[in-house]
């Protein structure tokens, strides 16, 4: 590159951060919606939604950031990949439309309210299925001719990418376990530890088939991963996980209230590593790398000025409005 | 060529639905930091009352925004991927820097102002209202950046088909910006506005809200006095900026289609595409030069100085603008004609006033609407105006067929959405502006529990 300076490691940084922010906060929230659908009374209902309420649309924001991120700092994959996932991204989009108005809705209009709990729990559902497609269409890689996608809109849906679906949410529902379980106390609470089992059960298969899957479907992963001495760099990233589903589910046993999102939180960012391993430094898996994706050197130079200052300041009034609702959630909180 | 036209139906759809959110709650959090602010310095308890009746209708069409507006940033790659690839230099971060400005501030705010109340000092509570206002105003400030860098680019280079920035000051306040930040954001206050001068209405006419209802009217009636003049005053200078920077726009606008000096205003017609006339045209002599160059001699631009394949489908913007134009009458006459009532001391005792506020309470988001689309039908056959063709900027790998099922699934969900959060809309501002507070909260307005079987079962059949 004949770059002055090279912003492309600081953007790789902040849409890794973008990305992965909204995986776990959107994640919990996806997933308390999934729970909320298994919840057994209107009580616990109020309950799990009054968990959420307050914080979900500044989760959802990070969706936003990650999408305008990709495109204004690697316009190319920008332009790449969202055709090439169109319909996940639009299926996703419309089940969220049902999730997000259903917070509002079913406050002021209770005689649909049964109506908009389903919205809200198969808008989660539907919604955190269609991202593990993304994200399964994204590790197998597309079909490219010079700057555009060529392939099918129906190319993506896959055994692959459907399996990532499934993991995603389990995935989900397990952050949202622990989400209640930090937030709630009581019947509500020993639910969601038993659910939270379930979902690291099927957690621990979908990383076992998705990290075997992987490299069988592409052998440069493959050869990344078990050639020597890689291998040997590379062993803790398993080691660790291991650990970490274990650590889960003694957690998840009790009594303790923060480890169970705590251990979630630690698993997805061991998957996120494993699969920034995997593809590094592709931001188009097989086509082009970061370097080559990467918007122009003023683009990105005026757009980090802002970003290095406002991010600081974004955490730190987002985790004030945490700190406001902090502590257990009862079901009469006050609303308006 | 069908996935085209099927990309920009379905572009129009969401952006349509997507735009009535925004005009009304950019006006509305700024009424309600008004009202918060006026009950946190009188102390008086109407104006609480009012802050609450406001923010319960508020949080509704917020959540509505947000979903809708979720939908925008990714059009722009499922759709558009052309376009996306070719700006994004220049575009993105003005689309990023809404998100990092205005999405967050309003997002973690919102959460206080909307649940809140008790958990911090009132103060807090106005400030978190005050960011939530500042947010949808620097949202306004950077979407319309890049919506007017679109229609009058700058500060850019053309490198192989794609934009290179090469001064960001001139890209952000590009020839248009001034003039379409400040019209469309009075234009959003002022629909705001009328819908609360049409609630108030309402409300003044059940002798249960009668004070509360007076005093929302009062205000709305002194801030709408000011702000429907001014909006013309700012669309007249939009107009200016129009002609001076996008001449086939206006020509369009107003079927010019012959360049001369001491042309008529058209009041109407039937314009003629494909032979470059107007039928039926009903004419006013030398008022469109007086109207559009401010001098009765001044020379405007036709259409014919473009090539056909340059100019935009004219009975779009014909049309529209017309409709704007003419809402926007209706509008200050309804504004005078309350001011003069006030004046008489008659106007709570004119029921017939009372009535026609409440049926116009809607007016101005028709006329969001029609601007809108005299702006952007305008700005056709391009996407970036006189440089990238709109038919260039559609992603290339998508199928009619592809486009059709995305569509249908945007109208299902859209057509189920919207009028569903209008009737709960509606529901709320029937309520009044009682305190729901009394009853169980999180049956807001409702008193009973109709719904208490579980409709839902797990996926394994029973509750875990």
């Amino acid at each position: 590159m004949t770059a002055p300076f090279d912003f492309v490691p600081i953007w790789t940084l902040i849409l890794g951060f973008g990305v992965f922010s909204y995986v776990l906060l959107d994640g919990f929230d996806l997933g308390v919606g999934m729970l909320f659908g298994l919840a057994p009374d209107t009580a616990s209902r109020n309950l799990i939604m009054n968990a959420i309420a307050p914080i979900w649309d500044g989760n959802e924001t990070w969706l936003v950031l990650g999408g305008l991120g990709l495109l204004a700092a690697f316009p190319l994959a920008y332009s790449i990949i969202i055709p090439a996932v169109y319909f996940p991204i639009i299926i996703m989009l419309l089940a969220m439309v049902f999730r997000g108005v259903a917070f509002e809705f079913r406050f002021s209009d209770a005689e649909h309210k049964g109506m908009w709990d389903h919205g809200f729990a198969y808008g989660s559902t539907v919604a955190t299925f269609s991202q593990g497609i993304v994200l399964g269409a994204f590790i197998q890689g597309f079909k490219v001719d010079g700057r555009h996608f060529v392939g099918s809109a129906f190319d993506c849906f896959t055994p692959f990418s459907l399996l990532c679906g499934v993991a995603l949410v389990f995935g989900y529902g397990l952050l949202g376990a622990g989400w209640l379980i930090l937030k709630t106390e009581g019947e509500v609470q020993a639910r969601a530890r038993r659910q939270g089992r379930v979902c690291l059960i099927a957690v621990i298969a979908a990383i076992a088939a998705v990290s075997l899957w992987t490299p069988l479907l592409d052998p440069e992963v493959a050869r990344r991963w078990f050639s020597w001495p890689d291998v040997a760099f590379l062993s803790p990233v398993p080691i660790a996980a291991g650990l970490l589903a274990l650590y889960e589910w003694r957690a998840l046993g009790g009594p303790a209230d923060a480890g169970p999102f705590a251990g979630a939180v630690g698993l997805f960012l061991i998957s996120y590593l494993g699969i920034a391993i995997s593809l590094w430094p592709m931001i188009v898996p097989h086509h082009y790398t970061l370097w080559q994706a990467a918007s122009s050197v003023s683009t990105q130079a005026f757009l980090v000025v802002g970003t290095v200052f406002l991010l600081p300041i974004i955490l730190m009034y987002t985790g004030w409005s945490y700190w406001v609702f902090r502590g257990k959630v009862r079901g009469d909180m006050g609303y308006h | 060529m069908d996935a085209l036209i099927l990309s920009r139906l379905q572009f129009v759809w969401v952006i349509a639905w997507h735009i009535l959110l925004p005009a009304f709650t950019v006006g509305t959090s700024s009424y309600i930091v008004f009202m918060e602010g006026l009950g946190l310095f009188t102390g008086r308890e109407v104006y609480l009352r009012i802050s609450r009746y406001w923010t319960r209708i508020f949080a509704v069409a917020f959540g509505m925004g947000v979903v809708s507006g979720i939908t925008m940033p990714f059009q722009l790659g499922t759709n558009w991927s052309r376009y996306a690839d070719a700006t994004a230099n220049v575009l993105s971060p003005l689309f990023a820097y809404e998100a990092l400005f205005a999405f967050f501030l309003e997002a973690a705010f919102l959460g206080v102002l909307l649940f809140g109340r008790d958990r911090v000092p009132r103060w807090v509570h106005f400030i978190a209202a005050l960011m939530v206002a500042l947010g949808t105003l620097l949202s306004s400030f950077w979407i319309l950046a890049a919506n007017s860098w679109m229609q009058t680019p700058a500060g850019y280079t053309l490198i192989d088909g794609r934009f290179y920035p090469t001064d960001w000051a001139a890209i952000v306040f590009n020839p248009s910006f001034p003039y379409r930040l400040t019209h469309t954001v009075c234009g959003f206050f002022v629909t705001t506005g009328f819908v609360v001068l049409g609630v108030a209405a309402g409300l003044a006419r059940k002798k249960q809200f009668e004070a509360d209802g007076r005093v929302m009217m009062s205000t709305t009636l002194w801030l709408l006095l000011g702000l429907v003049p001014l909006q013309m005053i700012l669309g007249d200078a939009h107009g200016q900026n129009t002609r001076r920077y996008q001449p086939a726009k206006l020509a369009a606008i107003e079927a010019d289609w012959e360049t001369g000096s001491r042309i008529p205003l058209i009041l109407f017609a039937i314009p003629d595409q494909k032979n470059a006339t107007n039928h039926f045209a009903i004419e006013v002599p030398v008022l469109g030069s007086l109207i559009l160059t401010h001098d009765p001699n001044g020379t405007v631009r036709g259409l014919k100085e473009w090539p056909a394949d340059q100019r935009a489908t004219v009975i779009f913007p014909f049309f529209a603008f017309r409709i704007m134009v003419a809402l926007g009458v209706v509008m200050l006459a309804i504004v005078l004609t309350g001011t003069v009532l006030r004046f008489g001391g008659r106007l709570w005792r004119s029921d017939w006033f009372l009535r026609i506020c409440r049926w116009t309470a809607p007016i101005g988001f028709f006329a969001v609407l029609a601007g809108w689309t005299t702006t952007e039908t305008g700005r056709q056959p391009w996407t970036v105006y006189g440089l990238l063709r709109t038919a260039d900027s559609v992603t290339p790998s998508l199928s009619t067929a592809d486009v059709a099922i995305s569509f249908a699934g945007y109208a299902a969900v859209y057509l189920l959405m919207f009028p569903a959060g209008f009737l709960i809309m509606r529901r709320l501002i029937r309520a009044g502006t009682g305190a729901p507070e009394a009853e169980p909260p999180v049956e807001a307005g409702r008193p009973s529990h109709p719904v208490d079987a579980l409709p839902i079962a797990g996926p394994q059949g029973e509750p875990l």
